[in-house]
């Protein structure tokens, strides 16, 4: 018999579920036994990993961090551990790792590199937590900290520095204070610290390279030149006319007029320090120099190159169009190869630009193409509605973009643009193949070709792949915390 | 004759005058989208102070009409002076009559990444160049007019479909404009909510405002407008004050609609 009604005259409380279904078992019973053919995988999977730790791990463990060349290393492995034991010589790495951080730079010049590291991630800061001031002044702090930690450390491990005329104590106590003035900035006036932020690059290009102060400050009144015309004449001839004059000044301030001015100047007031020359430059300080400039010149870029190929305007977007796809195009290494050989035939003559210039340049161009395509398709992702709300609210094209679509476009296409970035940084090591010493092909033959490293083969590329993973990997979290952090639809 | 929406309340009629100035004149306009001749021939003068509700089957040019007055369409042929501004393609005609016309979309189409404050403040800041804290008095007083100041720091997505037209409302209202568009404010929203979006209209209409509204609420015409305008095959078809368009519609076209959206 059935019953069409039915009322419960009592709740019924919860219980526990069953043993299968808590805790360890159920999590082993789902992700590694779910099936005959996964079990049968977890097996497989489980003695895979341990092959591999049996026959990497003794390497690893053997490893020997004191000892002058790869005979002696080995020497000492077989003493210790026997006959035809194998190890890892990590002696290497400490003989020569001021070689895979600073290719040739002089010696008793390390802080200046060092300074210029450091004074990036101050830099970067208020960039990369846009308005937080706590986090803007704990990384000064750290920063200031580490930096001084790593100051000391090279003049321990260089004690001819100390003596040396250029640098020492002196420099030493001027990057301290310096970062400690940063760090107070930081916590008193945090929007201050964005204006340190749009100098760092005249600041780092003069710490590396060194030579007249007035090479830098000739750059930054190109700068000041594109901004004077462009207020000038964005009254009559609107924002984009008024950008491309303002570019034009400024290009022919760069490429004709600065070097005279300059050099007169040089010639009355002589201030300046060590010039070191590009054929200096190696190791993670040219992959920084060259990654961190294209990055964060290839970003503004790509966006205009996006804005630009969804144009209304035939010109600009056939340009856009045109650049994006030849760029796209062609392999970076034949853009490394004009770099070095080809670019010098389009410029004025006598304009001498700096081979590592060159490169970012092109690493800048190439990597701004593939950012420009992550960016349209970010921006084909809003909805048409965005557009028209905007416009019917009397927003003009460029607060709109500002405003409305790029804070959106940007943060769908944030994996897409740290990826390219990712790719960038680790594209670096290319420029081994026009000469340059990057870490892992470059400083790596120049190691092995000393007679006390020959035939190391694993530690090199471990040393280094773990600083590129380093890098990499933090790029990769920071894009996930940015994307955290801007997620806004909470449904 | 049923209507899920019947509006209920009384109107306060104290402040819905229609004078002779003329905000919007719209002579001989047409457009084509490609091959297609959307709008033909529409001829058509709003006084301020009107409020005209625009109705007729879907394609018939309703929206593509109303997005004409400011310019999110463009028309190829004929006339539209909107306060006096002739639009044409001239980019400052076009903000200064954008920034006079407040419209409100199907989709709220509010900015997802910014609260509802920032949403209501940026075109005042942006275009008006209103100071940040004058900005956002304003943008209280008329979120606190839509009934949903306790929100403002909200983001959009938080907010119910209702909750978010009345802040694309208040948004355009912030600019203070001289007409309000409504393109289908009420067609994305669950029945529940269509009553709380036509309330915040309706007192908009009592306070005097010019407005052109494209929506199916029969009741709401009723209500408020002082004049319904039946679109079909991108031409008006007939045009009436809402008892005699309702109670006795003259084309066969118009009773064929009416008895469609009204007969069940």
């Amino acid at each position: 018999m059935t019953q069409a009604t039915f009322v419960r005259k009592e709740m019924l409380a919860p219980q526990e579920p069953p043993v299968s279904e808590r805790g360890a078992i159920k999590w082993a019973r789902e992700n590694l036994f779910s099936s005959p053919l996964n079990s049968l995988l977890t097996v497989v999977g489980i003695v895979v990993v341990f092959m591999l730790i049996k026959s990497a791990l003794p390497w690893l463990l053997h490893g020997v961090w004191n000892a002058s060349s790869l005979p002696e290393c080995r020497e000492i492995i077989e003493a210790r551990y026997g006959e035809g034991a194998t190890g890892a010589c990590w002696a290497m790495v400490r003989e020569r790792w001021h070689q895979y951080l600073y290719g040739f730079y002089p010696q008793e010049l390390f802080w200046r590199p060092t300074l210029a590291f450091a004074l990036m991630f101050v830099a970067l800061a208020p960039v990369l937590y846009l308005g937080n001031r706590t986090v803007n002044t704990i990384m000064a702090g750290i920063v200031t900290v580490l930096t001084t930690l790593a100051l000391v450390g090279v003049a321990m491990a260089f004690p001819q520095t100390i003596a040396g005329a250029d640098a020492g104590f002196g420099a030493l106590l001027v990057a301290v204070v310096l970062l400690a003035a940063l760090t107070a900035v930081a916590w008193l006036a945090p929007r201050k610290l964005l204006i340190f932020t749009l100098l760092y690059p005249a600041i780092g290009f003069y710490l590396l390279w060194g030579g007249s102060i007035w090479g830098p400050i000739g750059t930054l009144a190109g700068f000041a030149i594109l901004v004077f015309v462009y207020s000038l004449t964005k009254g009559q001839l609107g924002v984009v006319v008024a950008t491309g004059a303002g570019v034009v000044a400024a290009s022919v301030w760069w490429l004709a007029i600065q070097s005279h001015v300059t050099g007169a100047l040089h010639s009355i007031v002589p201030i300046g320090t060590t010039h070191v020359d590009s054929d200096e430059f190696g190791g993670f300080l040219l992959a920084f120099v060259i990654g961190v400039t294209a990055i964060a010149a290839s970003l503004p870029m790509g966006i205009l190159l996006a804005l630009g190929r969804r144009s209304d305007m035939p010109l600009i977007k056939a340009l856009s169009v045109g650049f994006i796809e030849f760029i796209r195009g062609v392999p970076l290494i034949t853009m490394l190869f004009t770099a070095s050989l080809l670019l010098q035939y389009f410029l004025p003559p006598r304009t001498n630009f700096d081979l590592i210039l060159r490169v970012i340049i092109l690493v800048t161009f190439f990597s701004a193409a593939y950012i420009a395509e992550v960016i349209r398709g970010g921006l084909a992702a809003l909805p048409r509605g965005q557009y028209e709300a905007a416009d019917a609210l009397g927003l003009d094209y460029w607060q709109a973009q500002r405003l409305i679509i790029m804070p959106q476009a940007l943060k769908i296409s944030i994996p897409g643009i740290v990826s390219s970035f990712i790719g960038l940084f680790k594209d670096t090591t290319l420029v081994a193949l026009v000469g340059l010493h990057d870490p892992l092909q470059g400083v790596t033959k120049v190691v092995r070709a000393a007679i006390e490293w020959k035939g190391i083969y694993w530690e090199p590329y471990i040393f280094v792949g773990l600083i590129f993973f380093a890098c990499c990997f933090s790029m990769s979290r920071y894009s996930m915390y940015l994307e955290r952090k801007l997620k806004r639809d909470h449904r | 004759m049923s209507d899920p929406h019947a509006i209920t309340r009384e109107i306060d009629r104290s402040h819905m005058q229609v004078s002779d100035e003329v905000a919007i004149q719209i002579s001989s306009m047409n457009k084509w989208y490609g091959q297609f001749h959307v709008l033909r021939d529409i001829n058509m003068t709003v006084n301020r102070g009107e409020r005209i509700v625009i109705c007729g089957p879907s394609g018939s040019g309703k929206s593509t009409l109303i997005r004409c007055i400011n310019r999110l369409e463009e028309h190829q042929s004929g006339h539209i002076i909107v306060d006096g501004t002739e639009l044409t393609s001239d980019l400052k005609n076009i903000d200064k009559v954008r920034s006079e016309v407040g419209m409100v979309f199907q989709h709220f189409n509010l900015f997802p990444h910014l609260t509802i404050l920032e949403n209501c403040t940026l075109a005042p800041i942006w275009v008006r160049k209103t100071p940040r804290k004058e900005a956002e008095e304003t943008a209280m007083h008329y979120l606190s007019k839509v009934k949903i100041p306790e929100q403002a720091h909200k983001y959009p997505g938080q907010l119910s479909g209702g909750q978010q037209q009345r802040v694309a409302i208040a948004r355009s209202l912030c600019m203070k404009p001289r007409i309000m568009l409504f393109d289908e404010p009420t067609s994305a929203l669950d029945p529940e909510m269509i009553k709380e979006v036509l309330d915040t209209m309706i007192e908009l209409a009592e306070e005097g405002m010019t407005m052109l509204c494209v929506t199916h609420e029969m009741g709401f015409a009723q209500a408020v407008a002082n004049r319904v305008i039946f679109m079909d095959q991108g031409q008006i078809v007939e045009q009436n004050e809402p008892k005699e368009f309702f109670n006795n519609p003259k084309s066969d076209r118009t009773k064929l609609f009416l008895s469609q959206i009204l007969g069940h």
